[in-house]
């Protein structure tokens, strides 16, 4: 029977990888992050779970420690947030290239300076081009069953490619929410065992992994064959999540569309905000205003033609960006939609609301005012002004 | 998939196999990297004691062996470094230059 | 109960406000209801004033910021009533439950409060009495209880016992028992 239980973020990630029992674990505490690595360490001191855990002395060398227990034919995960993914960053792309089914949290905080430890999506944007697969998560629940999903997505022979699983640090890594958990047998079953493409240890059969490309001229080629790969993993991610919904009731999809079939002005967010962004969705649906959500749960692929079909009706969008793109027009998510719907034969008018940067509260009345700006811009046709900024003091 | 290095400069984006991996061993016999020599080693075989501290000291596993005997200088894969010329204590191993 | 009850706590680090909001909303859970517990975290120290949210319902909550406008306040320490403006966005029917040995009344006049209902309980004397530590956040739980009716007194005592019972000694375990009980009991409204 699934368990109703009181956890926070973190704690509910912690109860995954403990069901999943991966085989290596390699990682370096970081806030909002370290409760994660803390709590699965005490799993492995007491022996509720078989991994080898690997203490590190640095982020580079955890993902390091990751690559190299993956190629070797282990069930390999980690957790990192902020600083700790930036440090990770060359591996990253290793990771990826070698097409290592490594599945991460990446608990959102942003990055220095001047200093701040809280949450937004700077962390995530600066690896979005790694070749990650990277699904952001809206609560608790969600996070904990996206860490199940994503062995499943990782491991499968049409992706074998790493997951990042993104949510907001502090707001969701340390509340205590209520969430169901799965029992431990639904979660094995589930997941399966992982059947390696190849081992390092496996000396029947030697391999070379991610040899020099000195004089052969084969890069070009094989990184498009990654890309496909990863453009190929959104039905897998779709079957997954379908899947996934079968065994908890729970079903998830590339992005989740809220009130989006009749409304006139839609949001696109990302993370915790998308919650808030529902509430007042149903507030204002109360008043009579056509409003919707467009969560998007897969950033990365970017589930570009179903996004843009989602959105063919409403009248004005506004994407949510919580992170910056200097120089940019716009932020990253904001660029990804206004590119998505290019194609689509109405133009849509698309605004930028950049907000939360280094933690900075999202209430219901900052989302309002999105809404508001959108109603305008609907009855006129005109956008007054493309990229905004909310609760910032200016 | 078959490995076979070779064709590997006419290999399409579909031809690569998953994660950027030889999926076959013992495959640095098939690169020969003999033509990188400037200067040629030369085995003087009446000097030889078949010690096998060339052998023992050639980088690039140069020094072709049966049973115990030095046979000869595998010049295919020779790159010409000149370490068993050196390491030889009876200098049976000359360097010369590299006829072209 | 209303649909949504939002709470927020001021302490100073050490006093137990996370643990308090955490029990809230672990006994919310034994009630099957919704919640939410945060602390609003920054640069902690021993002493700092803190602060630190719950939300419960009977609905699902997808809310995810700041308690702006809280239905309830819980002061942990007095001496924050003159370092924070602890009615911030309190709603004017809303409950405020201090930890001072004043009364309702004292308190309204000397820091000039003008609205809400204010209750008091001195959480230091009994903790010290009763836990033998002056740890305010069980005893003000207590009187959060008595004031609010935002839950049952004996679920919280049951919760407390279930998930103190793991970390800690029998005689703790009494001892936060009693100080939520007679907190209960001797909390003063106007």
């Amino acid at each position: 029977m699934p368990k109703t239980v009181a956890l926070t973020g973190n704690s509910a990630c912690a109860q995954a990888m403990r069901q999943i029992n991966p085989d290596v674990v390699a990682a370096y505490p970081i806030t909002p992050q370290t409760t994660i690595v803390e709590e699965f360490s005490t799993f492995v001191a007491k022996g509720l779970v078989d991994t080898e855990y690997v203490t590190v002395e640095s982020e580079h060398s955890a993902m390091s420690a990751c690559v190299g227990a993956s190629a070797a034919g282990s069930r390999v995960m980690t957790t990192t947030s902020s600083q700790g993914l930036a440090l990770m960053w060359e591996v990253l792309y290793i990771a990826s290239a070698l097409r290592l089914p490594i599945v991460m949290h990446n608990v959102n905080r942003t990055l220095s300076g001047p200093i701040n430890i809280h949450c937004d999506h700077q962390d995530s944007m600066g690896a979005r081009d790694s070749g990650w697969i990277q699904i952001f998560c809206e609560d608790a629940q969600e996070a904990y069953d996206t860490t199940i999903q994503a062995i499943r997505i990782a491991e499968d022979n049409r992706v074998r490619l790493p997951v990042m699983i993104c949510f907001d640090g502090f707001i969701i890594s340390h509340a205590i929410d209520r969430l169901d958990l799965l029992d431990d047998e639904v979660v094995k079953k589930f997941v399966g065992d992982f059947e390696p493409l190849i081992s390092l240890l496996d000396t029947e059969k030697p391999v070379t992994v991610g040899p020099f490309d000195g004089l052969y001229g084969y890069f070009f080629e094989f990184r498009r064959a990654q890309e496909l790969a990863t453009l190929g993993s959104l039905p897998v991610i779709a079957e997954v999540g379908k899947e996934f919904g079968e065994v908890s009731g729970r079903h998830y999809g590339l992005f989740e569309p809220y009130k989006l079939e009749d409304a006139e002005l839609a949001v696109v967010v990302m993370g915790s905000t998308a919650g808030t962004a529902k509430f007042v969705v149903d507030q204002l649906r109360e008043n009579g205003v056509a409003a919707g959500v467009l969560k998007i749960r897969s950033y990365r692929p970017f589930p570009a033609r179903e996004i843009a079909e989602a959105l063919s009706g409403v009248k004005a969008i506004a994407a949510m960006d919580r992170s910056l793109a200097p120089g940019a027009i716009g932020a990253p998510v904001f660029q990804e939609i206004r590119s998505a719907l290019y194609d689509n034969s109405a133009r849509v008018p698309v605004i930028d609301y950049i907000y939360g940067l280094g933690g900075r509260d999202v209430p219901p009345a900052h989302i309002e005012k999105v809404f508001s700006h959108l109603a305008q811009i609907a009855k006129s046709g005109k956008i007054d002004q493309v990229v905004n900024y909310l609760g910032l003091k200016e | 998939m078959s490995w076979d290095i070779k064709s590997i400069k006419k290999w399409k984006v579909a031809d690569h196999p998953v994660g950027s991996t030889i999926p076959v061993g013992g495959n640095a016999l098939e690169y020969k990297t003999g033509g990188w020599r400037s200067e040629q080693p030369h085995w003087l075989e009446d000097r030889c004691t078949h010690c096998m501290i060339c052998w023992i000291f050639c980088p690039d596993s140069s020094i072709q062996v049966k049973d115990g005997k030095m046979l000869g200088i595998d010049y295919d894969h020779c790159k010409g470094c000149g370490i068993c010329a050196t390491e030889c204590p009876k200098d049976a191993i000359h360097m010369e230059e590299e006829e072209k | 109960m209303e649909r949504l009850t939002e709470i927020r706590w001021h302490g100073r680090g050490g006093q137990g406000a996370v643990t308090a909001a955490k029990l809230v909303a672990e006994t919310a859970l034994k009630q099957d209801k919704y919640f939410q517990a945060s602390p609003e975290y920054g640069p902690e120290r021993m002493g700092a004033p803190i602060q630190a949210f719950t939300r419960i319902s009977s609905q699902p909550i997808s809310i995810h910021c700041a308690v702006t406008n809280p239905n309830i306040v819980v002061v942990l320490d007095k001496t924050l009533l003159s370092v924070v403006n602890v009615t911030e966005g309190l709603d004017p029917d809303g409950a405020l439950v201090i930890n001072t040995d004043m009364t309702p009344a004292e308190v309204r006049s000397s820091f000039s409060i003008e609205g809400h209902r204010i209750f008091t309980v001195d959480a230091n004397k009994i903790a010290v009495e009763s836990i033998g530590k002056a740890i305010p956040n069980t005893p003000m739980l207590g009187a959060l209880l008595k004031a609010t009716g935002i839950m049952d007194i004996d679920k919280v005592a049951e919760h407390i016992r279930d998930s103190f019972g793991k970390k800690f000694s029998r005689e703790i375990i009494d001892g936060n028992v009693a100080a939520l009980t007679r907190a209960y009991r001797e909390v003063r409204s106007e």
